[in-house]
């Protein structure tokens, strides 16, 4: 009846998970007690839960991506604690079977339920206002990939109380991965909760290239788009080809441990190679999926906040589209120790070191455009110098493991481990929080608190390079990752730093909740009444802050990049715009219902219920194919009571 | 040791580089990557060195260029000369690709050859014929036999100084990476497959080796010790290990390929014939499954209960 789910799954007796999930469990509870006294409800459902605005889509996904940095940096520093204690005869606190599946969960986390949303929380948020266009092309399909998201994010963390994680690393390579080495629900956990929630990113995908491709304010031809725009749209390519390739790879994993077959297994025929490659055309344009919309924020930042127009719109743009195409060719650099031989290693390290001429031309045109410009330090402009300094660094050493001989001695060493953090915090997540402390007076009507902004900003980028720099000493020492127990006491110093330096992170993370909490308090004194705080550029500056559902009462006409920049040169549009009747998209429970199912199908498919699971993929496809059929997914709304609604505005 | 402070210093330049301050002179030692023992994992360094070099030749600039553009033009600098009008040449266009791109051609020339002369499996040139050495990863150890000489050792990897090591490298278990850091190169261990990979240690020393890719929960301790001796000593040490210990026959395979945590280095007195090729073709028992986390599978039903 239960499948594999008994009382046993329930792990009382190990106070870690238990104290964690019940703390959790608390904090959910006194979330929910707290909406349904005040009687929130109504407004939640009806506001947020049920939107399929853009703009609140956007913002849902960056307080999922955010509520999940706290529980993968939790993870976090679970790991460095452990490490920097468990030296030599100590044992630490965290024995094999919790460190790996801490570190298993930190990864998944961190790359699918934390940078994911983030990033396309912003290109929700952002990237039609920049089009000036009022929504995505599918608003319910978004609220759908929203919420199956949101459904991977809640499985995973249901991990922590029913059953436990996958203890073979983020990448779950078979066939560690296989039923024979990990026979219990956790590599399950993680199969399912990333099939949904790759269903949610590639339905993603699919409305951005459709949107950026088809709906475009009148005049914005392709070169006129912002350079925000030009990296949502490679990135949501790469979403599109590399995506099917995972989940066709979870596949066949899936179908080896249910169906007993044998795709990646030691035995009967099976190739662990096939995993390993697949996963990585999939895993390495996820990398460029994650980083070119931070580049895209980085230009409209520095630009924004130079004071000048970008330097080399179009060298910017052949850069971000040479990107994405090279990130397809350079897989196998995760793995030149697999055995390949010289002429295969030696191509592919090229084709790897190739992608830094792309990325060194942004940087250079980053340089020029801060050259001879008036450059305000406002908080996204620091963590976009930050970047540049930074991302330097990380791609030095990026290419430096792209030298098949160096990547045999530093391969899944701890140098490895500094280098992705390096360009995942210094660029994928230092570009987010610029772009959140950028577009937040947009979203919200008043800007964030500097002050604060300013000191998480440098709680960051030290806590960074005091939690990175040492691990890339110490793969040079021969530190290899994932270790639970550290054997050499020399190491023991370095991870201490280490430890610091995460301690500083957790500084630069409280800040930020704090300075979230200061300014709300203090709205009222930072309102933008003009819509465009920052002196910006781009079409999202033009309407007011917050916009209203439509974005633009009447779509701006553009008639070169920069649009409106260019408009304020010329002075403003007429102050009584010719209003017409507009079309807005109705709300839809679809996305939070069939999230719901998928929740059920979900939960049920890691604990084999097999009667449940099609229940609930039977009830979530229903749901997608009545919202499918809908007609009435419109409202209109008159051109009279557009007027009215711009003259109480 | 003399060496100590040219080593040293090449840590401090790695400390500039990466910025990280006085910290990491604390533990200034050379160890790892940078000790190397052998002519692999030397020109290995000096590859990584090198590219280091070029690459560092663009880095610094622009990191120097990004911190004072940024501290002259900020808004408060009333020296800064500004030209806050769209300014597009196309002579800093070419630069800008160049650049790079120049880079990347000599760095992808290094790669090129470098790929090619430290190809894991090419022969490496010695006065003597090289040792074959048969390596398998197992459930959290190290099992090398030594099919010439019909000895094996377990978490202990006894080799000759100056002569080179010709190692075949596979997995009774899940995939691990074999690695010896102060040798050089580490290839991947990975069931039903081989791996090639030729190493030789300079002078008789010992050196940590380890799995670099995750295996489970024995992983951490899954190392094991390379001696290498002087030759002379070498020619001996097969007639030790013959001398004491038992023999890995099926039955000690069997026993051996169970899964076990910190396993101390051992000796077989004998191996069974063809049992590296018999572990690659899945034809001897393999490991026993690993059922740790096995708590949550549904109670076993026996028949008539």
């Amino acid at each position: 009846m239960l499948g594999r789910l008994t009382w046993a799954a329930i792990p009382i007796n190990e106070p870690l998970p238990i104290i964690s999930g019940a703390a959790v469990g608390l904090f959910v509870l006194a979330v929910l007690i707290t909406i349904t006294v005040k009687g929130w409800w109504p407004y939640l459902w009806r506001e947020w839960l049920t939107s399929v605005d853009h703009k609140r889509i956007g913002i849902m996904y960056i307080v999922l991506g955010l509520v999940m940095l706290l529980r993968g940096f939790s993870d976090a520093i679970m790991m460095r604690t452990q490490q920097a204690i468990a030296v030599g005869t100590a044992q630490g606190y965290l024995p094999p079977e919790h460190y790996d599946q801490v570190f298993s969960a930190h990864g998944t986390i961190m790359i699918f339920f934390v940078a994911m949303p983030l990033v396309i929380g912003l290109m929700n948020f952002a990237v039609p206002l920049q089009l000036g266009v009022r929504d995505v092309a599918f608003p319910v399909l978004n609220s759908i990939s929203l919420w199956l998201t949101a459904t991977g994010a809640l499985l995973i963390n249901a991990s922590l109380v029913i059953g436990n994680f996958a203890r073979t690393g983020w990448m779950a390579y078979p066939p560690l991965s296989e039923l024979a080495f990990s026979p219990d629900v956790g590599v399950d956990y993680y199969l399912w909760s990333l099939q949904i929630s790759g269903v949610g990113s590639l339905l993603t995908g699919i409305n951005f290239v459709t949107t950026i491709l088809k709906l475009r304010a009148p005049g914005m031809t392709y070169f006129r788009m912002p350079v925000f725009c030009w990296t949502a749209l490679a990135s949501s390519l790469l979403i599109v080809a590399a995506f099917p390739i995972l989940t066709a790879t979870f596949i066949m994993l899936l179908l080896d441990r249910h169906l007993g077959m044998h795709f990646f297994t030691n035995d009967a025929g099976g190739n662990q190679m096939m995993y390993v490659n697949l996963f990585w055309a999939w895993g390495h344009p996820e990398v460029y999926i994650l980083i070119l919309p931070a580049f895209g924020i980085y230009s409209e930042v520095v630009a924004t906040f130079s004071g000048k127009a970008l330097f080399s719109y179009r060298s910017m743009v052949w850069a971000t589209l040479g990107i994405c195409i090279l990130s397809f060719m350079v897989w196998l650099h995760h793995f030149f120790t697999m055995g390949a031989g010289a002429d295969v290693n030696a191509f592919f390290g090229i084709m790897s070191s190739v992608i830094a001429v792309p990325t060194g031309v942004k940087v250079f045109n980053w340089l020029f455009t801060m050259f001879r410009g008036r450059i305000v330090f406002k908080t996204p402009m620091l963590f976009a110098v930050g970047f540049i300094v930074t991302f330097a660094i990380g791609g030095l050493t990026g290419v430096l493991l792209a030298v098949p001989p160096v990547d045999f001695v530093l391969h899944n060493s701890t140098f490895l481990v500094a280098h992705f953090h390096n360009v995942i915090i210094g660029g994928v997540l230092f570009g987010v929080l610029a772009g959140i402390n950028y577009w937040f007076p947009k979203a919200f009507g008043f800007t964030l608190d500097e002050r604060l902004g300013r000191a998480s900003f440098w709680c960051w980028l030290i806590g960074f390079y005091l939690a990175f720099m040492p691990l890339y000493a110490l793969g040079l020492m021969g530190m290899t990752r994932r270790l639970e127990h550290i054997p050499d006491p020399s190491w023991q110093p370095l991870l201490l730093v280490a430890e610091a330096g995460a301690i500083v992170i957790l500084c630069a993370i409280l800040c930020q909740i704090a300075q979230l909490y200061v300014s709300i308090r203090t709205r009222e004194q930072r309102r933008d009444l003009t819509g465009d705080p920052w002196n910006g550029r781009t079409l999202e500056w033009s309407t007011s802050s917050p916009p209203p559902d439509y974005n633009f009462a009447v779509l701006p006409r553009v008639d070169s990049i920069d649009a409106f920049w260019h408009l304020k040169l010329a002075g403003r549009p007429p102050a009584a715009p010719a209003y017409e009747a507009i079309e807005m998209p109705r709300n839809s429970p679809a996305g939070f219902v069939t999230a719901f199912f998928a929740v059920v199908m979900g939960f049920s498919l890691i604990w084999q219920i097999w009667w449940l699971a099609i229940l609930g993929f039977a009830a979530a496809a229903t749901v997608v194919l009545i919202a499918g059929w809908s007609i009435e997914r419109e409202h209109e709304i008159s051109a009279a009571e557009l007027a009215r609604m711009e003259r109480v505005r | 040791m003399k060496r100590t402070g040219l080593l040293c210093g090449l840590r401090r330049s790695r400390v500039l580089r990466a910025a990280a301050g006085t910290t990491l002179l604390a533990s200034c030692k050379p160890a790892g990557v940078l000790d190397p023992q052998g002519p692999v994992a030397s020109a290995e360094r000096l590859l990584l060195i090198n590219s280091t070099a070029i690459m560092l030749v663009v880095v610094i600039p622009v990191i120097m260029a990004t911190l004072v553009f940024a501290w002259w033009y900020r808004s408060s600098n009333a020296h800064a000369a500004r030209s806050l009008v769209e300014s597009y040449e196309e002579r800093v266009e070419f630069v800008v690709w160049s650049i790079p791109a120049l880079t990347v051609i000599l760095l992808g020339g290094v790669i090129w050859i470098g790929s090619h002369r430290l190809d894991p499996r090419a022969a490496i040139p010695g006065k003597s014929d090289p040792l074959r050495v048969d390596v398998v990863a197992l459930d959290w150890k190290w099992l090398f036999i030594y099919p010439d000489r019909g000895v094996a050792a377990v978490n202990q990897l006894v080799i000759p100084a100056g002569t080179p090591v010709e190692f075949r490298v596979t997995s009774a278990t899940v995939m691990n990476s074999f690695f010896v850091p102060q040798l050089g190169s580490q290839i991947y261990a990975m069931g039903g497959m081989t791996t090639h990979l030729s190493l030789l240690a300079d002078r008789p020393g010992e050196f940590p080796g380890l799995s670099a890719n995750f295996s489970g929960d024995g992983f951490s301790e899954m190392r094991f010790v390379v001696r290498s001796v002087p030759a002379d000593e070498f020619t001996a040490w097969p007639e030790q290990v013959r001398g004491a210990g038992s023999a890995l026959d099926d039955a000690g395979y069997d026993q051996l390929s169970k899964p076990s945590k910190a396993v101390p280095p051992t000796t077989y007195r004998s191996v069974s014939p063809k049992l590296f090729d018999r572990i690659l073709e899945q034809t001897i028992a393999g490991p026993a499954k690993a059922d740790i986390g096995a708590r949550w599978h549904p109670p076993v039903h026996r028949a008539g209960g």
